[in-house]
């Protein structure tokens, strides 16, 4: 690897990183006039032309508050907490595919960070990390609210993992591979052999527990119950102010747009989009327009957190957990032994 | 070779930690980050799978169970049960045999060759279930019923009254 490769992968993730975060930036201003729009309200509309400065402004308000850590806290770990949620966040998008190659002058540049190949346990990794950003936040405020939330949060995670798993397993039984740059390669256009290429016409119950299991994993309504207001004033940022308060909520936003990314390369085809090859366009107008159609994925999924956010009233927390191991588990299991049947019988 | 020293500098670093650390909690993060170290030098010896189950596994579910268990209970460093002087003075000296034994019987050993492996991308995933599946399918599968078997005693335990279960 020569010193342009590294340079061309450094500015590679300096882009990614700068992405992910204008987008957490304007999610939050994209779910304030979803909100207001689902409510019947106008929304933010003060700062600048619609509105649209509202997150600097959001941001300047963060940064400029009192910052607080309470006498009985836990110094180093209150500090650690939100450190880590925003760090777990940001880590992810390492090994999603953005793009196809893309052929600049002389050098062939990959839009992928890495392409390692245990690329989906890299993401699982990476959430199954996430809820320590959580649990020490919860702990170290020494406050019984924030204690609840963050035991809320870890037995949620742990739950909604395993059926995460199991049903990825059963895409994986199709795919035979790890690594995501495979498999968004193997849902290659839309329509091949007389079936769809993208794997959620293939894997449809695999899919929608998936889905069910990152709104769990990212904290969001209706399953948001480690900061539920009514029960537990905060929950495990209760004692949070200032900029560690905008780090944790800062982290929930980046972690809808790495899961809406991880959701469009599995079974959404990625980069991929109907008649890439047949409209006569180059090798590098195909990869623009490859991730032009993965980000419309992506900001798809976005919307469709916030449309549930503001539709579906937050469950009960023996609900989420009946809903957990009694409902999802179960049908991820089935589905494991369908897959598998259907590709023993049916040879596919 | 550096990098192998120094991160078993640090396992063994953190590892210290957790034992002499007072706060049952901060053990624990302790230990995540021992685990951690192991995940690098799964990696260094190229045995990815390994490296990220390790990491999905150890640190990611059963540390967080552990955390969680902690938490709830609830112990801290006046909840530690205080040890009198004669127990103390026995660990001493009962630690220090320990000690003595184990360097003994290290300069006794020969030391062992380095083992070789005959192919180096054995601990790709591709590899490792080709393995699993051919020559080590059968203790593979019992190992399984024996967690599973594990499982279902725990759950059994669980319940109170088994009429209610």
């Amino acid at each position: 690897m020569g010193l342009a490769d590294i340079g061309i992968k450094f500015v590679l993730i300096v882009i990614i990183f700068a992405i992910s975060l204008v987008v957490a930036m304007y999610s939050t201003y994209a779910e304030r006039k979803i909100a207001a729009f689902f409510q019947d309200r106008i929304g933010p509309n003060r700062a600048g032309p619609f509105g649209i400065l509202q997150p600097l402004a959001d941001g300047a308000k963060m940064f400029l508050k009192e910052e607080i850590i309470p006498t009985n806290a836990s110094g180093f770990l209150f500090i650690a907490g939100p450190s880590i949620a925003i760090l777990t966040a940001c880590i992810g998008s390492a090994v999603i595919p953005w793009g196809q190659k893309l052929t600049i002058g002389t050098h062939v540049v990959d839009l992928q960070v890495t392409d390692i190949n245990v690329g989906i346990l890299y993401i699982f990794g990476v959430v199954s990390l996430g809820v320590y950003g959580v649990m020490i936040g919860g702990w170290a405020s020494n406050n019984k609210y924030s204690l609840l939330g963050a035991i809320r949060a870890a037995s949620q995670n742990i739950s909604y993992e395993i059926s995460m798993g199991l049903s990825i397993i059963a895409l994986l039984m199709m795919t035979g591979t790890l690594s995501l740059r495979e498999i968004a390669e193997q849902q290659h256009g839309f329509w091949s052999h007389g079936w769809f290429t993208w794997n959620v016409f293939k894997q449809p119950l695999g899919f929608l527990i998936f889905i069910v299991c990152a709104f769990a994993e990212t904290n969001r309504t209706p399953f948001d119950l480690p900061e539920c207001e009514t029960e537990l004033v905060g929950g495990y940022h209760t004692e949070y102010s200032s900029m560690k308060l905008g780090f944790y909520l800062f982290a929930e936003y980046i972690n809808m747009f790495v899961s809406g990314a991880v959701m469009a390369t599995l079974y959404f085809g990625g980069y991929n989009f109907p008649f890439m090859h047949h409209l006569g366009l180059s090798e590098n107008w195909v990869t623009i327009l490859g991730m032009l159609a993965l980000f419309a994925k992506i900001f798809f999924f976005i919307f469709f957190f916030m449309w549930v956010r503001w539709t579906v009233p937050r469950f009960r927390y023996d609900q989420l957990m009946d809903l957990g191991w009694k409902t999802l588990i179960p049908l991820a299991i089935a589905n494991i032994i369908i897959t598998g049947l259907v590709i023993t019988f049916l040879n596919r | 070779m550096s990098t192998f020293y120094f991160i078993a500098f640090l396992s063994i670093f953190f590892s210290i930690l957790v034992i002499s650390a007072k706060n049952p909690v901060h053990s624990i993060l302790y230990l995540i980050l021992t685990f951690f170290t192991f995940t690098i030098h799964y990696i260094l010896m190229n045995a990815q799978f390994l490296a990220i189950v390790n990491f999905i596994v150890y640190m990611g579910a059963i540390l967080v169970l552990f955390l969680y268990t902690l938490m709830l209970i609830n112990l801290n460093k006046e909840s530690e049960p205080r040890k009198s002087n004669l127990v103390k003075f026995a660990g001493v000296i009962g630690g220090g045999c320990f000690l003595v034994t184990i360097v003994a019987s290290l300069k006794a050993l020969g030391v062992s060759h380095p083992v070789v492996l005959q192919d180096p991308n054995l601990g790709l995933v591709k590899n490792l279930g080709k393995i699993l599946f051919n020559e080590y399918l059968l203790p593979f599968e019992v190992s399984s019923i024996l967690l599973l078997s594990a499982m279902v005693g725990a759950v059994l335990l669980a319940t109170k009254d088994p009429k209610i279960a």
